[in-house]
């Protein structure tokens, strides 16, 4: 193998972030970022299931058929996310609560799909495990950046603990309101993007029209 | 049907899954560059929608339930434990049955909207769907009420953001934020808009 174990973990988390290169996982990025706690509590079990379906799958790669791969993946997905949904039920309940429906969208979330289909298929089960897990980390990194600026910004604490004392409480920080609607974290996320493409060119996108000045006459 | 009628509004604008649960969004993201491409996935997403959600009802009332399994003669019985992994079933199992009925029966709108369908089964709007049907409690007609509208709404906006996107690409954009990072801004743009509608009460 030409990618040694470092690079399986380290890669996925700039640059390869599945987040802002791949497009993949983006619907929880979006949704469960309020808050760093809770974003921290959902990059957690979002690298779990990544780390462990990947290596579940890559121990029965060469048994599952073809045809009917996609299910096989589905049914070893969905029973781990059942079995970090019912964990999170039952030692962090009001969590679990503002989660609801994001710990089941898991099984959706296409990084665990797509590292399944793209690397656990045809990999080793340690290296599929360790891909899975920097893949899960990138997505971690992403989430807790966004959640950190939202909960920062938007009502002045971390982790729930004041950093910036609000005026309400007589301090001196006027909240941005905006950060705790859910379409600012669009913004944090096109901004993040733009901000780690400045910083690694490579990862511009070409441009489909050229808008070229019309030559004076 | 005053409340089915507040449902389906609700689930169009208020509570659209793409842009004020973000459900669906890579799909949104990747799928939104041309405006028919985007019409033919929003309608195979409202019709599995449409489906999925009631049967998804149905296995839940008649299955999962605590005590859903007394008509069997096991009234103790819990199985809500299953939900995710039976949903998903659901899922994937329609969008196949639905595939090959299109297929056979209706050839150009199979050839239209193929390329599509398999892409639904891991589309989180969905997922999402049946998962609110659950949390919400809805009824049979309730539930065939929220899944047609909910899949109507995504389809709106995934149209919307199509149009938005054939304009943009004329557009002269810093080079770091071509591409994904102008698409996340407008969509969060967007969803800014359609928070207006967050006040109307029914």
């Amino acid at each position: 193998m030409a990618q040694t174990k470092r690079d399986l973990l380290v890669d996925p988390m700039v640059d390869n972030n599945p987040i802002t290169l791949q497009v993949l996982g983006i619907c929880s990025a979006l949704a469960v970022t309020s808050s760093l706690q809770v974003a921290f509590v959902m990059s957690l079990a979002v690298t779990v299931v990544t780390g462990f379906s990947s290596m579940f799958i890559s121990m029965i790669r060469s048994q599952i058929p073809g045809s009917i791969r996609i299910i096989v993946q589905m049914v070893v997905i969905a029973s781990l996310v059942i079995m970090v949904d019912q964990l999170l039920k039952a030692y962090a309940f009001e969590i679990s609560k503002t989660l609801s429906v994001f710990v089941g969208l898991i099984i959706t979330n296409c990084i665990v799909m797509g590292r399944a289909e793209a690397f656990a298929m045809k990999n080793p089960p340690i290296a599929s495990f360790i891909d899975g897990v920097g893949n899960g980390l990138g997505y971690g990194l992403i989430l807790m950046t966004v959640g950190f600026i939202r909960e920062l910004f938007g009502s002045g604490t971390l982790f729930g603990i004041t950093v910036l004392p609000t005026v309400t409480n007589g301090g001196w920080y006027v909240p941005n309101g905006l950060l705790l609607l859910p379409p600012s974290s669009f913004f944090v996320i096109g901004l993040l993007i733009w901000a780690i493409r400045a910083w690694k060119p490579a990862q511009v996108e070409q441009r489909e029209y050229v808008i070229q000045a019309v030559e004076q006459h | 049907m005053e409340n089915l009628l507040s449902i389906a509004v609700k689930a169009i604008f208020v509570e659209n899954l793409a842009l004020s649960f973000f459900l669906g969004m890579c799909t949104f993201i990747a799928v939104s560059k041309k405006i028919a491409t985007a019409i033919g996935l929003g309608i195979s997403v409202m019709i599995v929608q449409a489906l999925t959600v009631p049967t998804n009802n149905l296995i839940l009332t008649y299955l999962l339930k605590p005590g859903a399994l007394a008509w069997a003669g096991f009234p103790d019985v819990d199985l809500s434990f299953l939900g995710l992994i039976s949903y998903i079933g659901v899922i994937a199992a329609l969008v196949q049955i639905l595939e090959m009925v299109l297929d056979k029966y209706f050839p150009p709108l199979y050839n239209a909207l193929g390329v599509f369908l398999p892409l639904i089964t891991v589309n989180c709007a969905i997922l999402g769907g049946s998962l609110f049907m659950v949390e919400r409690d809805y009824d049979l007609a309730e539930s065939m009420t929220y899944g047609l509208s909910s899949g109507f709404g995504w389809a709106l906006a995934i149209t919307a953001m199509a149009g938005v996107r054939e304009k943009l690409k004329y557009s002269d954009i810093p080079d770091g934020l071509q591409g994904l990072g102008i698409t996340f801004i407008s969509a969060g743009l967007m969803a800014l808009a359609f928070m207006s509608f967050g006040g109307i009460k029914l």
